[in-house]
């Protein structure tokens, strides 16, 4: 089909450069341009600042620092724990929200009573505000002593777990994962009702069992679904602040500081804009590092 | 072959308890939005009590809530339309003409997402201050529309490239150009692709919490911080955040619900075909 | 030109005008029960001053103080009045940031509590009004202590409430001895420390700005600090800050819990506390040293040098500080709910004191809270459950962070205290406060 098109149009063929920058590049200019001033402009503010001692409320802090701000922050002896922290929460998280999105896209696809409904209520916890969510979760449903869960377990004899106190980084990782699975079940469901029903059927003929079937061809055709949910996942959960900010202020000890946390309390919380900065340029070199090790894992996702 | 009686019972039974898990805390929270303040914090918890408006009455009496909430529907709306303007037609190139560089420019906007607001506030409040957008709704949509462009383009590009190319020549056969192309053909059978790009844009412009806060004061000010007005002050506070919270949370995922049909009726080639 | 009376007239009051002509302030302020009252009483300043509209800002603590610290710092005048503690208005007076307030005579100024004016004042001028101000008490479940065949002495010790706890605590009925808080945080479980650190002999900084975490006084402190709470406290300490604590004694939870007097009237409202008519009140209790700073916490209304409405926003704060606010809020709301700490003749007053049953020990606790008094070793810095150096923000948050640590058990006393100063130092090292 594709070669009679090309021959009976002459010169209108595929990937010919110049024919192509002369249309395309008025289409494309707007968004690349724009954004490569709004990332040049902040990025370069960010590191000019990094370089300078400035601390907005504290004026005597002037003058050229050198690399005295990422000195700082690379010597804390937190940093590596927070960086180890980052990751955990971040491979937490996908873990759960693409193994269970998966699975959730692939029940939501089967038909039973009232189907819609329960399709609405499993995605509604990404509608709330992360502030909100993680204040419900710590004192309405996780406090140990007038929680919700506390009380149910209380209720089948089994002592409260006191969750932020003896398992801090799993319970922070339960909250996030709770608020962002609903958004992987949405766009693998999306990409699950796509699925060819007649391939399907097909295989189910040739007596493939419902196993089989997921394994070769449901989750072959996710593939690219579940990597624009890795990658933008990925873009947020490094940079998870205001759950923990608001359940666990980053404790005990440092249990739950990530990276971003770290620089918050360090930096941020003095006003020191030059740690603040240098916090932010780390936190871009590691994104960076974490981008290119799961590109190269979902590499297919980029088929250009 | 129809599924057997007990093996429809069993799905039905997980999607259920699921959801129903899923939901319960969004579900306490409004009805905690009903108790009194006493009544949130109680042991054990009372999931039947007498219910009473007043913390729906002190939510609006301190702060007007339309106003925030009109506020919010400007800046996401806003901020939503203007990125998908810019990123259709950019995705639309990168899908179909490609070059070696465009992976390279997709990755080059991914990674600008990754730079932590945090780090860079002083610079944004600097310039916004600079050119006098504090505090207007013109200022967060600009700032929004650049936080949401990298991960538009991104979904836009992935949704683009389930559109096989047929169609498209389909389409340049009868005549049409590259503008009509992208108008008549792709866009229509891309809509639902477009519509959750759109949603999910929409979603994080509702829930941002950090440029809302930081570069409004009182007019331009969001739902964010409508509920930053009620959260952790001294004293009990959660039946009034619950309330707050219900407020804020009611328009979006009422109209997440209502254009959910629209998304998950998936990509619809299959019907062309 | 012809200038008839009226003429003289209108040229006087187009003179006049600019002064009257319409304003709007734009308040920023925390979202805290009595600046919700506040709010709830604009339009009665509006009546009383027309042309002057109010705008506000209400926001959580964490965020107000973020947003105005910007604002200031880079001059945006995005607000004509700031509510800010007594921890941020002698550093921003020193970089001259806010307006100085000359209030007049009526005002009164000398009816302010001493200990809270001159935490306000720079240079013999003030910076900003209070609007509230709290100290902290211990209170107690008098039901409980009877049971358990106790009474609370007029001047409790540390070690005593050590004892009373032990004897108050029942798991089982899930009835905790003493609640204190737990949350890492400067001004959250930090604070309550550092008022016990000072009454046990310790303090932050010697007089060369060395951290002084590793010395006797602090492991005793942190000693005691565990061990009481381990043995009486709730679970889930470690996350809770004031209001969850606020919220487990007034539902039954607590049996001691020594906190900020602002929750005095709350534990004392029927509508908001369960035990409402079993609260007691004490001083707070005394360890070894016996003296030293305790606590004074006052909210208050500043101006930024950067508004352009300085004559209309002194107005405001003048008014919303002064006695006849007091009086009306006493008229609306009943003298309970008055905003305290910040005048002599609130406590004077009959009716408040009526009204009021822990009045007298809120006025004694703020009169004794001596900020700017000398721990067991001299001082460098002021502040009484906090130091008022801009680094105090991280510093307290990461100090607190270790002492929820230790009390969950993640580091014994020893390493937490010996890494705590390390990492002070780093940041005192790095702010250029040690060399």
């Amino acid at each position: 089909m594709s070669t009679t098109v090309a021959t009976e149009v002459p010169g209108r063929r595929f990937g010919r450069k110049s024919r192509r920058t002369g249309v395309t590049l008025p289409l494309i200019a707007p968004a690349v341009v724009i954004l490569l001033i709004w990332s040049i402009i902040p990025l370069v503010m960010t590191l000019w600042y990094s370089f300078q001692h400035y601390n907005l409320v504290d004026p005597t802090q002037t003058g050229f620092a050198g690399f005295d701000n990422y000195q700082y922050l690379l010597t804390d002896p937190d940093f590596w724990s927070s960086l180890i922290n980052t990751l955990l929460l971040l491979g937490g998280v996908l873990i759960i929200t693409i193994c269970g999105g998966t699975l959730l896209a692939v029940l939501y696809d089967q038909e039973f009573v009232g189907r819609g409904v329960a399709r609405l209520f499993v995605i509604a916890p990404f509608f709330v505000m992360p502030t909100v969510a993680a204040l419900v979760w710590k004192n309405l449903m996780l406090h140990p002593i007038y929680g919700v869960v506390s009380n149910l377990l209380r209720g089948i004899g089994i002592a409260p777990v006191d969750w932020f106190s003896q398992v801090p980084l799993l319970t922070v990782i339960g909250i996030v994962s709770w608020e962002w699975l609903p958004f992987a079940v949405l766009i693998l469901l999306t990409a699950v009702q796509s699925l060819d029903h007649e391939q399907r059927e097909a295989a189910r003929m040739d007596g493939a069992g419902p196993i089989a079937s997921f394994f070769y061809i449901t989750l072959p055709h996710l593939r690219r679904a579940i990597g624009v949910v890795v990658m933008i996942e990925m873009i947020f959960l490094l940079t998870i602040f205001a759950e923990i900010f608001v359940t666990t202020s980053g404790g005990p000890g440092v249990a739950t500081t990530n990276l971003a946390f770290l620089i918050y309390a360090r930096a941020l919380l003095q006003f020191d804009v030059g740690g603040g900065s240098a916090g932010g340029v780390i936190a871009i070199i590691l994104a960076n590092i974490v981008a290119f090790f799961l590109v190269r894992s979902f590499a297919r996702n980029l088929e250009v | 072959m129809r599924p057997s009686i007990a093996k429809k019972i069993a799905i039905a039974g997980l999607g259920w308890g699921i959801a129903i898990i899923m939901f319960f805390p969004i579900f306490w929270m409004f009805i905690t939005g009903f108790k009194t303040e006493v009544d949130a914090v109680s042991t054990p918890p009372h999931l039947f009590f007498h219910p009473t408006l007043q913390s729906y009455v002190e939510v609006q009496q301190r702060a007007n809530y339309w106003l925030f909430a009109l506020n919010s529907v400007i800046i996401s709306v806003g901020g939503t339309v203007l990125a998908l303007l810019l990123a259709i037609p950019a995705a639309y190139v990168m899908a179909f003409f490609p070059t070696h560089r465009t992976r390279g420019t997709l990755l080059w906007m991914l990674s600008t997402k990754m730079l932590p607001p945090v780090g860079v506030l002083i610079p944004i409040y600097l310039i916004l201050r600079a050119v006098g957008l504090l505090d207007t709704r013109t200022g967060l949509v600009l700032i929004y529309m650049l936080m949401n462009l990298p991960i538009v383009v991104w979904m836009l590009f992935t949704f683009f490239k389930e559109v096989p190319r047929e169609i498209l020549e389909a389409g340049r056969m009868d005549g049409a150009g590259r503008m009509g192309e992208l108008r008549h053909v792709l866009m229509p059978l891309s809509l639902p692709g477009i519509a959750s790009t759109g949603l999910l844009s929409l979603i994080l412009c509702w829930n941002e919490a950090f440029w809302s806060l930081n570069l409004t004061s009182s007019k331009a000010a969001p739902l964010t911080a409508f509920i930053a007005s009620f959260s952790s002050p001294e004293g009990l506070f959660f039946a009034k955040l619950s309330a707050a919270s219900t407020l804020a949370v009611a328009p979006i995922l009422i109209f997440g619900w209502l254009s959910q049909r629209q998304l998950v009726r998936g990509l619809t080639f299959g019907a062309v075909k | 030109m012809h200038l008839n009376a009226c003429g003289m007239v209108a040229l006087v009051l187009a003179a006049a005008a600019p002064a009257l002509a319409d304003t709007t302030l734009t308040i920023a302020t925390v979202n805290n029960g009595d600046m919700v009252v506040m709010q709830h009483l604009s339009p009665e300043f509006e009546r009383t001053h027309p042309g002057i509209h109010l705008n506000w800002v209400v926001l959580e603590e964490n965020v107000l103080r973020q947003r105005v610290t910007t604002d200031i710092a880079t001059r945006a005048g995005q607000f004509d009045i700031m509510t800010i503690g007594n921890y941020e208005v002698p550093i921003w007076s020193k970089q001259n940031w806010l307006h100085p307030i000359t209030p007049a005579a009526s005002y009164d100024v000398d009816d302010l509590i001493k200990p809270v004016r001159q935490g306000l004042t720079y240079k013999g001028h003030l910076y900003a009004l209070p609007f509230y101000a709290e100290s902290a008490m211990t209170y107690y479940r008098t039901d409980l202590f009877k049971k358990a065949g106790i009474t609370m002495p007029d001047a409790p010790t540390y070690k005593q409430i050590r004892d009373y706890a032990d004897k108050v605590t029942d798991p089982s009925h899930q009835i905790y001895g003493m609640c204190l808080r737990g949350k890492p945080g400067w001004g959250e479980n930090v604070a309550y420390f550092t008022s016990l650190l000072n009454t046990f002999g310790g303090q932050w900084f010697d007089m060369s700005w060395h951290p002084a975490l590793d010395s006797k006084p602090w492991h005793a402190a942190v000693d005691y600090y565990d061990g009481i709470l381990k043995a009486d406290g709730p679970p889930g300490a470690t996350s809770n800050g004031f209001n969850e604590n606020l919220a487990l004694f007034a539902s039954g939870h607590c049996g001691m819990w020594i906190d900020s007097t602002v929750a005095s009237g709350l534990l004392y409202d029927k509508k908001q506390s369960q035990v409402s008519d079993t609260v007691g009140f004490a001083p707070i209790p005394k360890g070894p040293y016996g003296r030293g700073p305790t606590w004074l916490w006052s909210w208050n209304l500043a101006i930024p040098a950067s508004s352009k409405q300085i004559d209309a926003a002194e107005s405001f704060v003048t008014w919303a500080t002064s006695k006849e606010y007091i009086a009306l809020v006493a008229k609306q709301n009943g003298w309970v709910a008055v905003p305290p700490g910040t005048r002599s003749s609130t406590y004077a007053n009959a009716l408040y004191q009526k009204a009021a049953p822990f009045a007298a020990f809120v006025e004694k606790a703020i009169e004794t809270a001596d900020p700017n008094g000398q721990t067991a070793s001299p001082r460098p810095y002021h502040g009484a459950q906090f130091v008022d150096i801009p680094q105090f923000q991280a510093i307290g948050t990461q100090v607190g962070q270790t002492l929820a640590g230790t009390l969950s058990g993640q580091q014994s006393v020893d390493v937490a205290l010996h890494s705590a100063q390390a990492s002070t130092t780093r940041t005192m090292r790095q702010s250029g406060y040690l060399k």
